[in-house]
């Protein structure tokens, strides 16, 4: 086995050991926890972006994810004083069907990309993601969705502004 | 262990989904329920970027870089509902906001 295949290994196994961690952790039910291992969770995928060659996204997938959003969470989380999750009584038939559901939906994941063909790149992949070459696309091929994505994020922050105002009128 | 191709990252990617999608499901704290759904967008990215990488192909990157740059917009707007409606409720569980009216 290959380092790089080792590293995959490693890295997908924590990324779904942190992910089921954020959504359900057996020793506490606190979102600052969660909000840690999604932090360990996106750090870990940003290793996966890298042995997939797309070091620029690993950079964005760091500095945007693990570092604004969540700390954006982190803040909303002190903000709002979020005590100890209550453990309220689970309804356990809903409980059942969404773990059938989502055991289902797996299943039909894992099973449909295992029955799939192979991709036509096969197994020696030659796409470097160099940052230049990502760079040119965006600017050329992409450079309307670019600027829409501008105004999309004006429109969420002049959004934000009005709706956290103290009186909403 | 076979070498590690799109197939392996593809169930990582629809693992991970699925752990998103059990966390909507299960939790009922609003702030949980968000970081489920950051859970499935990074699922989804992760598929993008094994998907570009494996067909010789830039476009999916790019989809992955939008994707993470609506998701950012998507988080702040959707805290500031939070907060809005914490205000108003004084409680971030799902089954208190089970009315429309405010």
């Amino acid at each position: 086995m290959s380092p790089a295949d080792f590293a995959f290994y490693l890295l997908a196994g924590l990324t779904l050991l942190c992910g089921f961690l954020v959504v359900a952790n057996p020793f506490s039910r606190s979102p600052v926890t969660s909000a840690m291992f999604l932090v360990l969770t996106i750090i870990c995928l940003a290793g996966l972006f890298v042995l997939l060659h797309a070091f620029f996204l690993a950079a964005v997938q760091i500095l945007v994810y693990a570092g604004a959003v969540m700390v954006l969470f982190l803040f909303v989380i002190m903000l709002l004083d979020l005590k100890e999750e209550d453990r309220r009584k689970f309804n356990r038939f809903g409980v059942g069907a969404g773990l059938a559901s989502v055991a289902g939906l797996a299943g039909v994941l894992v099973l449909s990309v295992l029955k799939g063909r192979a991709a036509p790149g096969g197994i020696n992949p030659s796409l470097e993601g160099s940052t230049s070459a990502l760079g040119r696309v965006l600017f050329t091929e992409f450079v309307l969705p670019f600027e829409v994505v501008s105004l999309v994020l004006l429109v969420a922050m002049v959004g934000v502004i009005l709706l956290s105002k103290k009186d909403l009128q | 262990m076979m070498k590690v191709g799109l197939e392996h990252y593809l169930v990582v990617s629809g693992l991970l989904f699925c752990l998103g999608v059990l966390g909507v499901i299960l939790r009922r704290n609003l702030l949980v329920l968000y970081m489920s759904l950051e859970l499935m967008l990074n699922a989804a990215n992760l598929a993008l970027v094994a998907f570009s990488r494996f067909n010789d192909h830039l476009n999916g990157q790019v989809m992955v870089f939008f994707i993470i740059t609506v998701a950012a917009a998507e988080v702040a707007v959707g805290l500031a509902l939070i907060v809005a409606l914490y205000r108003k409720r004084q409680s971030a569980h799902v089954e208190d906001l089970a009315s429309l009216k405010l």
